[in-house]
């Protein structure tokens, strides 16, 4: 046998080399290979592809002209952005450039605007430190974020006297801020309010029961501008005349109110998601019931809900912007009531400053959404086995 | 039954304590040492925040001369925005303490809601805009017109009014925005648009070619636009209508913010006791005597707010018209101070 391969070998038809890798054909490769895959691989495919691309291109010159080619960048009033030998120019960028100060703070004092800088400083590193896996101490994070912060906010923002901060009233805070604001109270009060509405919601103690029902269902069955105008115009008439709440203390409590009902339902179905035997183990195993929840239930139950309560908060952050009807003035009122300033009439300024409420709306909940999924795509790693 | 008795003194004490607090507007207002005022979110010329974030306006004018009589600073004012909504309910229930917030003063609103309403700062009304190139000098040539309008306002069921009862055959464009209305009519797809005047002046600049476009003179609604309290506290509203009378009658003695150090000299009885060298008119309403001298020195008179708030000094250009003074042909009458 051996004999028979050298003989073989030495013939001269036998290649003696491995052969050249050859490259792909090229309907295999390449951008063209790629269109065929990804964009016409079927005739609906080709449809679809064809549709899409008439679409973008009848809208994205238009919208890129719009907000970039035809745009206007400077000028110090409405001169600047009126149509000019009858051309309307493109978006009016001066305007927001004027106002971006009032988007930003609304009517906070302008000496006083640092304070507000440092709120979004804080912030900003509250939620890096929770959301940056490897920071360090991300337990004393947590504890900053949901205690520390609100507390220093609270008084860096209202004012105190003992920190020689002026009192700033609510009436004065507006723009992106108070968005921010009841955005994060909303956010931070409602996933523990409405864990415990979910686990109050199936427990077997009929009072505590009933009363989850019922505020779950009674909040879930109005719409959010009924709370709101519940605070702000039915609420005052029920108290004595010489007792006033606050304004935006009362949307506060009203948004954070119905986000932990909708938050208690998301929660629930992460909880009935749970086969019942993960109960039954973790009962085996002597816990007792919050133990139980603690250590096995909560942490898979609210895992497996990660879409749904993103989806919840970045409902509740676009939901804020109904404040603009009980008259507080979130980043999109602030918006509301810059454009029709005289000071900036022009026929694009409403369009611009919409635009501008729009990009920035994406920003924050692409950011949340996407956030969202390296989550989900981290704590999945065990299910793909 | 003791008990039942305890509770029902005690109710009855809260109802009373509530209604003499309500009466007490005015010293509620010192002790607190702002001035709560109700104020649109946002109109061009009445209420608007500048880039600051300062409110500037026709009625946010009125507020700090409100405040300046009081205090003698017009910046002690807290503007508290408020919707159509919920504004009557903020004044009811204490929220604010005069509500200027160009509110329609209408029999229902005087009668039903517990309201006193005072002088009306602009007389308003609903008007129309048209193109100069149809060469059209009177509402009445509209006949066969379509008009921009939105929908589900009073200003459509005026519309119909005045078309009706004038015989003039039209066709209505409504849209839900103001915004898609105006963009309409600039669009073309409208003879006229309509809207209460001082809004027409305000959407005017928002079009393609401002110039190109005339307010016609007829006015086809009445929209008094003025300010409100709360009812049984007629001491407050003596300041609050007083007030205005004050800034109205300076206008009309030719008292401005400029002169106001030179007319305190004046020998004209009239001026005297507007601002308080003669007569102790200041201390009848629960101020000092010089509660006038302060509005005009901080805010202006009339006239002067009106300029450069929605007048010719401003952006919108609104001619005075019906808000002239009684003595130019309009409306603002003040009586005497005396």
């Amino acid at each position: 046998m051996n004999t028979e391969i050298v003989s073989a070998s030495s013939k001269a038809y036998v290649r003696q080399e491995p052969a050249a890798v050859l490259p792909p054909p090229g309907s295999l490769v390449g951008p063209l290979a790629w269109m065929r895959d990804n964009l016409f691989s079927s005739p609906g495919n080709i449809l679809l592809t064809v549709v899409a691309a008439a679409v973008a291109y009848i809208s994205i010159p238009g919208f890129l002209n719009f907000l970039i080619f035809d745009a206007v960048w400077t000028g110090a009033d409405r001169e600047a952005c009126i149509a000019k030998n009858g051309v309307v120019p493109g978006a009016c960028w001066a305007f927001v450039r004027e106002r971006v100060n009032f988007f930003i703070y609304g009517f906070y004092p302008v000496d006083q605007r640092w304070r507000v800088d440092v709120f979004f400083v804080l912030g900003a590193i509250g939620v890096a430190w929770m959301l940056w896996l490897k920071a360090p101490r991300r337990d004393i994070g947590m504890i900053y974020f949901l205690v520390v912060l609100p507390l220093i906010s609270y008084f860096l923002l209202g004012g105190a006297d003992w920190l020689g901060l002026s009192a700033v009233d609510t009436a004065r805070w507006g723009g992106l801020m108070v968005t921010l604001v009841v955005a994060g109270v909303g956010i931070v009060a409602s996933l523990p309010l409405g864990i415990l509405l979910a686990l109050g919601r199936r427990s077997k103690l009929p009072v505590i029961k009933f009363f989850s029902v019922m505020f779950i269902e009674f909040v879930r069955g109005v719409p959010l501008i009924t709370v709101l105008f519940m605070a702000n115009t039915m609420l005052p008439l029920f108290l004595p005349d010489n007792i006033t709440v606050d304004k935006l203390l009362r949307a506060l409590v009203g948004i954070g109110l119905f986000a932990s009902a909708y938050m208690a339902e998301v929660v629930r179905a992460g909880l009935q998601a749970l086969p019942k035997g993960q109960y039954e183990g973790a009962m085996a195993m002597g816990l007792g019931y919050w133990q139980m929840m603690r250590l096995i239930i909560l942490p898979q139950a609210l895992k497996v809900t990660i879409p749904n309560i993103v989806n919840t908060y970045i409902g509740l952050f676009k939901d804020t912007s109904l404040l603009l009807i009980v008259g507080i003035f979130d980043f999109l009122k602030a918006i509301e009531t810059a454009r029709i300033d005289p000071q900036w009439a022009a026929p694009t300024t409403s369009t611009t400053g919409y635009a501008f409420a729009a990009i920035v709306y994406f920003l924050f909940c692409y950011g949340m959404a996407s956030y969202a999924r390296a989550m989900e795509r981290r704590l999945s790693v065990a299910d793909k086995r | 039954m003791k008990k039942v008795l305890m509770s029902v003194a005690v109710g009855a004490a809260f109802v009373m304590a509530a209604g003499s607090a309500s009466a007490q507007t005015l010293n509620q207002v010192k002790s607190r040492g702002v001035l709560q005022c109700g104020s649109n979110t946002g109109l061009a010329g009445f209420g608007q925040p500048d880039a600051q974030g300062n409110w500037t306006g026709l009625d946010v004018d009125y507020c700090r001369a409100i405040a300046a009589a009081i205090f003698n600073d017009a910046s002690k004012v807290k503007f508290v925005p408020l919707s159509a909504k919920d504004r009557f309910t903020a004044l009811q229930s204490g929220e604010v303490d005069v509500l200027v917030r160009n509110t329609t003063w209408t029999m229902s609103r005087d009668t039903q809601l517990g309201l006193e309403f005072g002088p009306v700062n602009y007389y308003d009304g609903q008007g129309f805009m048209v193109r100069k190139k149809l060469k059209i000098a009177s509402a009445m040539e509209l006949s066969g017109a379509s008009v921009c309008t939105q929908q589900g306002t009073t200003t459509e069921l005026n519309l119909a009014d005045f078309f009706r009862a004038n015989k003039l055959k039209y066709e209505v464009v409504a849209f839900a925005s103001s915004d898609e209305t105006i963009k309409a009519y600039d669009a073309g797809r409208c003879d006229v648009f309509t809207t209460d005047a001082s809004g027409l002046y305000a959407e005017r600049l928002k079009l393609t070619a401002p110039d190109d476009h005339i307010v016609l003179p007829e006015i086809i609604s009445k929209e008094p636009l003025g300010a409100a309290w709360r009812h049984g506290d007629n001491q407050w509203g003596d300041i609050v209508k007083w007030v205005h009378y004050a800034m109205v009658n300076a206008e009309e003695y030719g008292v401005t913010k400029a002169n106001v150090d030179e007319m305190l000299k004046s020998g004209n009885p009239d001026v005297k006791r507007l601002l308080g060298t003669e007569g102790k008119f200041g201390e009848a309403i629960g101020l000092t005597n010089d509660w006038a001298y302060r509005v005009i020195k901080q805010v202006g008179n009339y006239g002067e707010s009106f300029d450069r708030n929605v007048g010719a000094g401003s952006r919108l250009k609104i001619a005075r018209g019906v808000n002239a003074l009684w003595s130019k042909g309009g409306l603002q009458y003040a009586p005497p101070i005396r």
